[in-house]
């Protein structure tokens, strides 16, 4: 398979300057990650270790303070190899929506509360194609059945729907396009959880029927295993592990990742979890080092200088840590 | 004090809360709480859980508890005195002492302007807690060194300049402060980080074995409700479907809601990504006003006698459940559904 997307060493800063006084966060820091087409893309990690960041930069839908300060993020798209540094605005315009699509969190945000559903979907189709209203909205009716959504919505203005329903019509809206690449931010987020399983049928149903690329990004990690064909951990603004879904649930590496797993209560055990000390670091003054030696249990000496280096534990499996790199040093090369 | 033993330390029982909505010259019945019933019993503390979907009552039912909210009908006893009776006074002076409550967001619950150690010193001095002033800092570390943290590290620091969690920390503590036998917390890890949240429920777990303190936790989590909870309200547009021991009921789900609710949380296990599928097409809206059974329109083992009569609450397998399901009084032949066989 074909990477749609790459980024390479990565770097994104948040720079402000304020009465003589700069601040730089590094909100993402030395990220390279491939994503493949066709695959759903997990990206997990807590509020404040730059998910977000990292999407807007892969979106390519930033603007200052947040800059690019190194490396690259390259799409291959339609045969095209296009760095996204380089893009032109015309460009950005003409591959938003039809090629790359984005469905944001809080969707009563998105819907234009006082236009009827349908005529967002309209003015949004006709923005990339030559329709008339007749055609865009027979188009959107059609679409709308085959995800399974009432026909009805189409004519209630958006504070008439419940929140379920208004997040799957902005996935609708956002996918009407068959974009090639659809990026989710916390898509299910503010939804309860028998509303969050429809969205999360719905988001499946997209992704297969045409072979989308889908970027989902959320701290729930429930979410990511019923979803993700692969995840990322990220952690204060490093990807510190990266597998597919099954490794990373059942044999993580990486000390922080086990912590986030293992805390993680269920409903088949009410024994005693472990939580995982101490707290995020601030992004304008990160450790030194590896970025979670001070809540690492089995922090060593060297993990307070030296920055880890992604390393693979096996085929598709990389991880950045100091400790688990000794171990594989012992293990014997299968 | 003077109660009995066997008084109850909080018993709720056919409480509502009704609001009226007016549209033009009508105006409509909102029953937010719909005759709930819970007893809380003193002799042993414990931790109940009440989750629910947004908009199910969870918070209404919890403010009536706090007396933030009048009820509008129905009996809310707190050692066994009524709280809607007691005077401006005496909720100062005993309710307070008696309850306390958490709230979601600790930023929120705490002004951005004031130092965070000042609002323990004035509980301290409101509840008079200590003879005299100089005891405070010792008695406020006392209690920080219940949740974790100590006056130094927050000593003259602003809401900002803690995590979420350690903010949560401290709300927590204010509450402990007067030395409360009932700890109202309303989703009060639903704002924290994955990290920090099982440090602030594990916390609820050992106040209640260390310093006997019952605790309703409110949430919308079932997987922190069955780890934490000893007893479980599962409530849907006002109503309490299903109430019993928490292994109980989130173990073997009687109620299709519940049953429901079970089955949609995503699960970390790979193996059991759901395989089935769900009706999207299904609007939410509306299950307020129905006569009959609330989840008649969504419910899968629906009956003719749900669609306009409400089901009783029945006691079954050690717990409550409001189904006619299990009403002895329904012809069993018309009992056609089959419980999922609980995953």
């Amino acid at each position: 398979m074909d990477a749609i997307i790459e980024t390479k060493n990565l770097r994104a800063y948040y720079i402000t300057k304020a009465y003589g006084v700069e601040r730089t966060v590094k909100a993402v820091d030395d990220i390279s990650l491939r994503i493949q087409e066709g695959e759903v893309y997990g990206i997990a990690g807590e509020s404040g270790c730059g998910k977000s960041t990292l999407l807007r930069i892969l979106l390519g839908a930033y603007q200052p303070p947040l800059a690019v300060v190194g490396g690259d993020v390259v799409y291959h798209l339609e045969g095209e190899t296009i760095h996204a540094p380089d893009i032109t605005e015309e460009q950005q315009r003409d591959l938003r929506w039809r090629t790359i699509s984005y469905i944001p969190q809080g969707s009563m945000h998105v819907l234009n509360p006082v236009r009827r559903i349908r005529d967002s979907f309209h003015d949004f189709i006709s923005a990339h194609r030559d329709v008339t209203k007749s055609e865009s909205f027979q188009m959107t009716a059609e679409y709308l059945r085959d995800l399974g959504l009432p026909e009805k919505v189409m004519a209630s203005y958006p504070h008439q729907l419940s929140g379920g329903m208004r997040q799957r019509v902005t996935i609708a809206l956002a996918t009407i396009l068959w974009p090639k690449l659809i990026f989710a931010d916390e898509p299910t987020t503010a939804l309860d959880v028998v509303v969050q399983r429809g969205v999360i049928q719905m988001l499946k149903d997209v992704q297969q029927k045409e072979g989308s690329t889908l970027v989902l990004i959320t701290h729930d990690i429930g979410v990511h295993a019923n979803l993700a064909d692969r995840i990322a951990i990220l952690y204060a603004g490093k990807l510190v592990e990266e597998a597919d879904t099954r490794t990373i649930l059942t044999k993580p590496r990486h000390p922080y990742t086990k912590y986030l797993i293992e805390s993680l209560p269920n409903l088949d055990s009410r024994e005693e979890r472990m939580s995982i000390p101490g707290r995020p670091p601030a992004l304008d003054r990160p450790p030194s080092g590896c970025r979670f030696h001070e809540r690492c249990p089995l922090a060593r000496d060297i993990c307070q200088t030296i920055d880890p280096e992604m390393i693979q534990v096996e085929p598709g499996h990389r991880t950045a840590c100091h400790v688990v790199e000794e171990e594989l040093s012992h293990e014997p090369v299968a | 004090m003077s109660q009995s033993p066997s008084a109850p330390l909080l018993q709720i029982e056919e409480l509502s809360k009704i609001f009226h909505i007016r549209q033009g010259f009508s105006s409509q019945e909102f029953h937010a709480v719909d005759r709930a019933s819970i007893i809380i019993e003193s002799d042993k503390p414990e931790i109940f859980a009440i989750v629910g979907e947004s908009g199910s009552g969870k918070t209404t039912l919890a403010k009536m508890v706090l007396g933030m909210e009048v009820a509008s009908e129905g009996i809310l006893r707190y050692k066994d005195r009524v709280i809607n009776d007691l005077s401006n006074k005496e909720m100062k002076t005993w309710f307070y002492n008696e309850v306390q409550p958490v709230f979601q967001d600790p930023f929120a619950a705490f002004s951005p302007l004031k130092r965070i150690d000042s609002y323990l010193y004035e509980t301290v001095y409101n509840y008079k807690m200590v003879g005299d002033k100089k005891e405070a800092p010792r008695y406020i570390n006392e209690v920080l060194s219940e949740v974790g943290l100590t006056l130094a590290e927050i000593a003259g620091r602003y809401p900002n300049e803690l995590s979420g969690g350690q903010a949560q920390r401290v709300a927590i503590a204010r509450a402990l402060i007067t030395k409360p036998s009932l700890i109202v917390a309303d989703e009060p890890v639903s704002m924290l980080d994955a990290s920090l949240r099982m440090s602030i429920v594990n916390m609820f777990r050992k106040l209640k074995e260390d310093n006997e303190v019952s605790v309703i936790y409110i949430t919308h989590d079932l997987a922190t409700a069955y780890y934490a909870g000893d007893r479980i309200a599962v409530m849907l547009r006002g109503w309490i479907v299903e109430l019993g021991p928490t292994e109980q009921v989130l173990g073997n789900p009687l109620h299709p809601y519940t049953q429901n609710l079970k089955t949609s949380i995503p699960s970390i296990n790979v193996d059991d990504a759901w395989q089935d599928k769900i009706d999207l097409a299904v609007i939410e809206a509306d299950e307020y006003t129905r006569t009959g059974c609330k989840f008649a329109g969504r419910c899968p083992a629906v009956m003719d006698i749900c669609h306009d009569n409400i089901p009783p609450s029945v006691v079954h397998e050690g717990r409550t459940v409001k189904c006619f399901l299990y009403d002895e009084d329904v012809d069993p032949a018309k009992k056609t559904y089959l419980t999922p066989a609980a995953t």
